[in-house]
């Protein structure tokens, strides 16, 4: 546990009293077979230091060679960010010391970046907000570090440190938004949801895996307040180390409260670096930015600069797939749902799920029914997201049908979901391993309607009075008496008509 | 014919015959080594039994008819700044000592394919830097003509090698001269290739953008044959030229300057140039004109502003290629006491591992390029050099090539300027403008000073990827010369003895 001594202001008290402008740089590793700038492979979870060579260990002599595809890749990115593409750009050195830094240097790029000035449109709430990206830029990943021994986990203080220098040289492209304006109270959630649609379009282009857990998308969340009205922003604070979409919110949360308090006491926020704590959801400051080192860049003179010809950026822009935001306005469409209905189904991460449940044949309706329902429900108890659980939207798509047939009604289904999940089998056979389908045979139907009329008289006498509601005592006794296997709409036709 | 005292071309053909193998080749020269290297120090390391094993298999492959490479069997030397399986690369710098490097520089590797023998590794000033071999961590090297005098420098253990009959052939760097000085005040030949012409993968950086290796040899034949042998194009090198290489070896035979328009630069001369260094390039001058060639004056007002360009952009980048040198990964490590973090031992080792030279040039470069000052010098040296460029193309509008002494002095007593840093740069005074620009460039022996009787070299510089015009110029000044003398220039070198 990482204790904070912070004063902090509850978030509502502080949203109302200033403005939230926040910022965010994500970086993410392409998903290239080769690194950036070697033929090393890429694969993540290797023996550590095994995918490495002269130049990705910077050995003395080596020379690094531009990874075509990485830079298609970028370009690609920036294309579906509405970028421009840069005719002519150069990579540049950026120097600092660093263990993992095979060279003492980052391969990158500084005052020319591949592309700039785009878009990214992400909703938030029931409205949408235009965030403006100022730069998407290539560069080269580090090795990664372990620090062993010491109270922090960082590398003062660490009884020793080993450095696993696969990772080093992975192309990294960094995406870095204008400042975000006019997110007021949302600037957590637009945080969130900004990560989560990049994160979505990046998916959608094959770029990367994207996945936060293993780091191969890596965000920083600059925050700064502003006093309502003040007619200009505050100093920001950059948070580190922010790798769940969740905690991408609960950064942006937590510096608001922090910043607010201290500026509640009337002392100013300083321009530092932070790191998050998962465990705590608190950040703790890093070194200052007012005394950060000078990276003295210049342009790396081991390469040549990239010219992308255009007909080459014009190739890889006919060749975008479908991006998220337009494939969301076609569903919405074809599945005839409002703005909000989508939105809560894009909230849920049930989007994917329910497109291809739709395609193995249920009805949007039921497919929506069941992913936000039902399984939402379940995900949630079990703590993971509906995509994780163990069951797909094949199965989800039997179930709707089985239902729809009459051979299921809505406790067996999820009789049968729970069977699903514990790993019983598809639906099919859990339903006739089980028995589990609904009693449809009239004249088994018709014993027990009549043991219903003859063991409840009175229910009987009201119904014939015309109150009809009452009904449902008999169909309940029915159902019990079926255990539930009953169509019940069915058994309540069959009552009224002998009573009635 | 003694075996030392022969050159690369005349071993090639006595090898290609058969009438003499590789391993007596080999043997001779290392006896050469084990003879005179006490004296000269030309080499940090000498590889005596991987040059006899390659030799070895050099005469087995000859044995069984295979046709092989021209310098097939031919002992190379090669500057401990190229890595090398096999035998340690340290740059003659402490902070790399005992380092063995996992793979070869693609010369090496070329040289290898070549069959060339690689016969050791060559003393240098540290990290390439200066101009005498005096900033080598392990000694200096010591002029075969006067061993009280510096061999040039940095590539300074290669001139004296090929000088001291120790290697017919050798490989340098040129990264502000560092070639065609030490080959100057040698009394050899020595070219600073196109840059990009010769890759750099594998040779340990200085500066990036104007590192380029390049050959040795005691006549400009043998230069050309070695300079063919490592040129072209290498994937692995992103700033190698993907085209043919120049036809440097049969300009080389051809020797032939008639009509060919030469331009003597006249920025490269006057104050400060020794008064016999003036007199033999004229003399030189004199004798192209006689050969056939158009000689007029060109002026390229912008070289004055090279020496001080350089001293932006070479330590800019050089501080940057040196970062990695930090005891994390290999090479020297000091004060890792278990206590010390990090941050400390890299400090330590860094203080320790460098020499005084490289900090100065590590502190400046990290100046020019610091926040607030990258406009003013790091940026400002670049114009310059665009500038420098733009002489260039307007001087190669008028001429073939353009001609300058290689050197504005001759070899000068070691100690003399080791603690002048001023004094020494301008050593570079006549080279530095090529490297900037990027294009070809020789130096040629033509004659000893009246005042010292020390050699003089005659510099020709030619645009990017015309490096067989180099040649064309030298081997005619070369054989015009010869004829004049009677004799090989370096057969007048008395500092072993003759």
């Amino acid at each position: 546990m990482t204790t904070t001594t912070d004063t902090l202001v509850p978030f509502a008290a502080a949203v109302q009293r200033y403005e939230p402008l926040i910022g965010l740089e994500t970086h993410v590793e392409l998903g290239t077979r080769t690194k950036m700038f070697c033929g090393c492979l890429t694969t993540f979870g290797a023996e550590p230091n095994s995918q490495v060579c002269p130049v990705c260990l910077g050995l003395p002599g080596s020379l690094p060679v531009v990874n075509r595809m990485a830079i298609e890749y970028t370009i690609r990115i920036g294309l579906a960010l509405n970028c421009s593409i840069a005719t002519w750009c150069r990579f540049a050195r950026k120097n600092y010391f660093y263990p993992d830094m095979p060279k003492n240097f980052q391969i990158s790029q500084y005052d020319e970046p591949l592309c700039t000035d785009g878009w990214l449109d992400v909703a938030v709430g029931m409205r949408t907000i235009r965030v403006r990206i100022e730069r998407v830029h290539l560069e080269e990943d580090t090795g990664k570090s372990l620090h062993v021994g010491g109270a922090t986990g960082r590398i003062h203080g660490a009884e020793y440190s080993l450095v696993d220098y696969n990772r080093a040289g992975i192309p990294l492209v960094e995406i870095v938004t204008k400042p975000i304006e006019g997110t007021g109270a949302d600037a957590p959630v637009a945080a969130r949801a900004y990560v989560t649609e990049l994160r979505d379009l990046l998916r959608s282009l094959s770029v990367s895996d994207v996945r936060m857990e293993e780091g191969s998308l890596r965000c920083d969340v600059n925050t700064s307040l502003a006093p309502r009205g003040a007619g200009h922003w505050g100093t920001r604070t950059e948070t580190k180390n922010v790798n769940s979409l969740r905690s991408v919110e609960r950064a942006v949360r937590f510096e608001i409260e922090r910043q607010a308090a201290m500026l509640d006491s009337g002392g100013r926020v300083i321009l530092q670096t932070r790191h998050l704590h998962e465990d705590t959801g608190t950040t703790t400051p890093g070194r200052s930015k007012e005394e950060a080192q000078d990276y003295r860049y210049f342009p790396e003179p081991d390469l040549v600069p990239v010219a992308p010809p255009a007909e080459w950026v014009e190739q890889i822009r006919a060749a975008l797939p479908e991006l998220p935001s337009a494939r969301r306005a076609r569903l919405q469409a074809e599945w005839d749902l409002s703005e909000a209905d989508m939105t809560a189904l894009s909230n849920a991460g049930a989007l994917d799920l329910v497109a291809e449940t739709v395609a193995a044949g249920a009805s949007p309706a039921d497919a929506r029914k069941w992913w936000l329902g039902e399984l939402a429900r379940r995900a949630n108890e079990a703590g993971t997201e509906p995509a994780d659980l163990a069951i797909t939207p094949a199965q989800v798509a039997r179930i709707a049908e089985l239902v729809s047939a009459g051979t299921l009604n809505d406790r067996l289904a999820r009789e049968v979901i729970d069977a699903v999940l514990a790993g019983a089998g598809s639906p099919d056979e859990v339903v006739a391993a089980r028995g589990l389908a609904v009693v449809s045979d009239e004249a088994a139907l018709t014993t027990a309607i009549d043991e219903a009329i003859a063991a409840n008289p009175d229910v009987v006498a009201k119904i014939r009075d015309g109150k009809v509601a009452a009904v449902g005592v008999l169909v309940g006794a029915v159902m019990k008496a079926t255990r539930g296997k009953a169509n019940a709409a069915r058994v309540r036709e069959l009552i009224l008509k002998r009573l009635t | 014919m003694e075996l030392t005292r022969m050159t690369a071309a005349e071993l090639s053909a006595a090898l290609a015959k058969s009438e003499v193998s590789a391993t007596e080749v080999t043997q001779a020269h290392l006896d050469r080594i084990a003879a005179v290297d006490d004296r000269v120090h030309a080499f940090l390391h000498i590889a005596a039994d991987s040059a006899l094993a390659q030799a070895t298999a050099v005469d087995k492959r000859r044995k069984t008819g295979e046709q092989l490479a021209p310098l097939a069997g031919v002992p190379v030397a090669v500057k401990d700044v190229f890595t090398t399986i096999g035998l340690p690369t340290t740059c003659g710098s402490r902070i790399l000592d005992g380092w063995h490097p996992p793979y070869d520089a693609t010369i090496t590797q070329r040289l290898k394919q070549a069959g060339a023998i690689i016969i050791g590794k060559t003393n240098m000033d540290e990290f390439a830097m200066g101009s005498s071999t005096e900033n080598s961590a392990f000694g200096p090297s010591r002029n075969p003509w006067d061993l009280a005098r510096v061999p040039g420098g940095s590539s300074g253990g290669s001139a004296a090698a090929v000088a001291a009959y120790e290697a017919p052939l050798a490989i340098g760097t040129d990264t502000g001269g560092s070639i065609r000085q030490p080959a100057a005040v040698c009394g050899i030949v020595g070219t600073k290739p196109t840059y990009g012409g010769s890759s750099r993968y594998g040779v340990v950086a200085f500066a990036s953008s104007l590192d380029t290796p390049g050959p040795f040899g005691r006549t400009v034949l043998d230069a050309a044959l070695l300079h063919e042998a490592i040129s072209g194009h290498d994937p692995m090198d992103s700033t190698s030229i993907d085209a043919p290489v120049p036809p440097v070896v049969a300009a080389a035979r051809e020797a032939d300057v008639s009509g060919m328009r030469i331009g003597v630069v006249t920025d490269l001369s006057g104050d400060g140039y020794q008064p016999g260094v003036l007199f033999r390039f004229g003399e030189a001058v004199e004798l192209l004109e006689s050969l056939g060639a158009k000689v007029t004056e060109v002026s390229c007002p912008h070289f004055k502003y090279a020496l001080p360009a350089y001293y932006l952009i070479a330590p800019s980048e050089a501080s940057s290629n040196l970062a990695r040198f930090d005891a994390m990964r290999y090479g020297l490590r000091v004060g890792d006491d278990g206590r010390r973090d990090a941050e400390e031992v890299m400090a330590l080792t860094r203080a320790e591992g460098f020499g005084a030279e490289v900090k100065r040039r590590i502190i400046l470069g990290t100046y020019a390029l610091s926040s607030g000052y990258y406009d003013a010098y790091y940026g400002k040296a670049q114009k310059v050099r665009t500038l420098i460029i733009r002489d260039f193309d307007a001087a190669f509008g008028q001429v073939d090539v353009l001609v300058s002494p290689a050197t504005p002095t001759t070899a000068f007593p070691l100690g003399e300027r080791a603690d002048d840093p001023m004094a020494m740069y301008l050593a570079d005074l006549c080279t530095i403008p090529s490297d900037l620009a990027g294009n070809a460039a020789i130096s040629v022996p033509c004659g000893l000073a009246a005042e010292d009787g020390l050699p003089v070299g005659l510099q020709v510089m030619a645009p990017a990827m015309a490096d067989d015009r180099l040649y064309r110029v030298a081997a005619a000044a070369e054989a015009a010369l010869a004829g004049r003398w009677g004799q090989p220039l370096l057969a007048s070198a008395k500092g072993l003895g003759g």
